[in-house]
């Protein structure tokens, strides 16, 4: 679903943070991504997520060269992508039941075809009582189930999330993990990438380790 | 105070308290500083720009009152000499003059008339007779097919004596000309004023959208087209500017209104006597109206294309780091 072929990137003038990196997802895998931080690990998350070109090397997704991808043709790509930012990027004048409806809701559906969905999806990330509530008011970890919901909501093909326990204590760690999986088996390629090796133990599954920009798979 | 934690009444298990949800809030939140800011703005800029129209109609129209008044008529002169009878000459004057087409009255002006004129230089008590002052026949005109002005001064100068037709020309033309500058300068006025208010409505409208960019690059994220974003700003900022535009509008109407009220209720007072001189009534008039329409209708729209270029080039920016990683630092 995703191939990386000997992918370099920089920022400016500045030195290579990732260096020849080459991998795929597999569709329906499940697999860490790790390393210290600075390592590089939200730049791949982007070009993954076609939010960032690579400066050489190719980067394909669903097949697609993501550098001569036409711009009208990204929002349909990415919606075919879930994504949890680091930084949960909610918005802050819709309540938790509005941002996790959000990307149907631009997909042009009606309320009433996805409400019971939402809903479900809230009560399962423990949110069901906080539907009504603004962002300002939840706490970081209900920020950041609200953010996974919001990425799970359309049952993408692939998941990609960036720190998705990083809020949350040991007990809903787990329970989101439990979520992340279940998705798996229902068919999303899932790519998390975490600083806890505690979660990672959890789960015998692909470890891809980023170290000084180059990147070392452990199957 | 008196009621303890325990007497308070607690849910009963297995009956859980149904969550209502709050009608869908529009994606675009609808009301901050940055929206109330602009919509400020666009009400001051469009009432500059509809008092400005008004104000170019109005001074429009009092000089082609003053045109028109002035080339209404035409004045035939005879001055008096020795021997002449004057009454017989001016009644042939006149007689001549209304034997042309385009001439709808004529008028020979009695001596006390010419005194009156002439009451401001030489005072009251004047006898007219014993002046040589030229005497005047007052010809009034149809505008729209005047007499020929040419073959009129030929037929008078070879019946009557010591004639001299005056047109009114030279004032006419020195009106038309004032009155022309007076409406470019006004219409230039006009341009600079709308330059401003498209100028401020176009910044304004981009620094509202400003604060609102993390809301695009969310929406953009989670897979919303280009138009579907720009769509909902689009809707959002239109009603903020026609709200706006609307408010500067009626205010503008409000001062022409109020003015309009002063003028009339303060007739044959030397302050309304000289501003009816100078800009004729204090109304737009309906063409002033269509004009104020068309300020509120172009700003409104204009707003909702700025947002909506705006909206979508925001987006193309997003997906231009793309190409430019070091641009996203």
């Amino acid at each position: 679903m995703i191939d990386f072929d000997n992918v370099g990137l920089r920022y400016g003038m500045g030195p290579e943070v990732l260096r020849d990196v080459t991998f795929d997802i597999p569709e329906r895998s499940f697999q860490f991504l790790t390393g210290p931080s600075g390592a590089g690990k939200t730049s791949l998350l982007r070009l993954m997520f076609m939010s960032l070109q690579p400066t050489r090397g190719f980067v394909r997704v669903f097949g697609k060269d993501i550098t001569t991808i036409p711009q009208q043709e990204l929002p349909k790509l990415r919606r075919r992508i879930g994504i949890v930012f680091q930084d949960f990027r909610l918005l802050d004048h819709l309540t938790t039941f509005e941002n996790v409806a959000l990307p149907l809701r631009v997909r042009g559906r009606e309320e009433s075809a996805y409400r019971t969905d939402v809903k479900e999806l809230l009560k399962w990330v423990g949110l069901g009582d906080r539907m009504n509530v603004l962002p300002p008011i939840l706490s970081g970890g209900e920020k950041q189930r609200a953010a996974i919901a919001r990425a799970l909501i359309d049952q993408p093909e692939i998941l990609l999330a960036d720190e998705p326990t990083g809020n949350v204590d040991a007990p809903l760690a787990q329970r989101l993990l439990r979520l992340f999986m279940e998705l798996n088996k229902l068919g999303t390629a899932v790519i998390i990438a975490t600083h806890d090796l505690s979660l990672m133990d959890q789960v015998d599954a692909r470890r891809m380790i980023l170290s000084g920009g180059r990147l070392e798979i452990y199957e | 105070m008196n009621e303890t934690p325990a007497k308070a009444p607690r849910p009963k298990k297995g009956n859980r308290r149904k969550i209502v949800l709050r009608p869908m809030a529009p994606i675009v939140p609808a009301g901050n500083i940055a929206g109330r800011s602009l919509m400020f703005v666009i009400s001051i800029m469009s009432f500059l720009a509809c008092l400005t129209l008004g104000a170019v109609i109005m001074v429009q129209d009092t000089a082609n009152s003053w045109q028109s008044q002035i080339s209404r008529e035409i004045t035939i002169q005879i001055r008096p000499e020795e021997g002449l009878d004057l009454a017989a000459e001016l009644d042939k004057a006149r007689d001549i003059a209304l034997g042309f087409p385009g001439t709808t009255g004529a008028t020979i002006m009695d001596d006390d008339a010419t005194a009156r004129l002439l009451e401001p230089w030489l005072g009251e008590g004047l006898d007219i007779n014993e002046l040589p002052v030229p005497r005047l026949v007052i010809i009034t005109i149809d505008e729209a097919s005047p007499p020929d002005f040419a073959s009129m001064r030929s037929a008078l100068d070879q019946a009557v004596a010591n004639v001299y037709l005056d047109d009114h020309r030279t004032w006419v033309d020195r009106l038309v000309a004032m009155a022309n500058t007076t409406v470019i300068i006004g219409l230039c006025v006009l341009a600079l004023v709308f330059t401003a208010t498209i100028l401020t409505v176009v910044f304004a409208t981009r620094g509202a959208l400003s604060g609102n960019q993390h809301i695009v690059e969310v929406l953009h994220f989670v897979g919303a087209e280009a138009s579907f974003v720009a769509s909902h700003f689009q809707r959002h900022f239109f009603l903020i500017a026609l709200k706006g535009a609307v408010a500067g509008g009626l205010a503008a109407a409000f001062t022409f209104a109020v003015a309009s009220f002063w003028a009339s209720n303060s007739l044959a007072t030397p302050e309304s006597d000289q501003a009816s001189a100078l800009f004729g009534g204090f109304s737009m008039g309906a063409g002033g109206y269509v004009g104020a329409l068309a300020i509120v209708v172009i700003t409104a729209v204009l707003t909702a294309m700025t947002t909506r270029v705006t909206v979508i080039h925001t987006i193309m920016e997003i997906d231009l780091i793309r190409s430019d990683p070091a641009r996203s630092i």
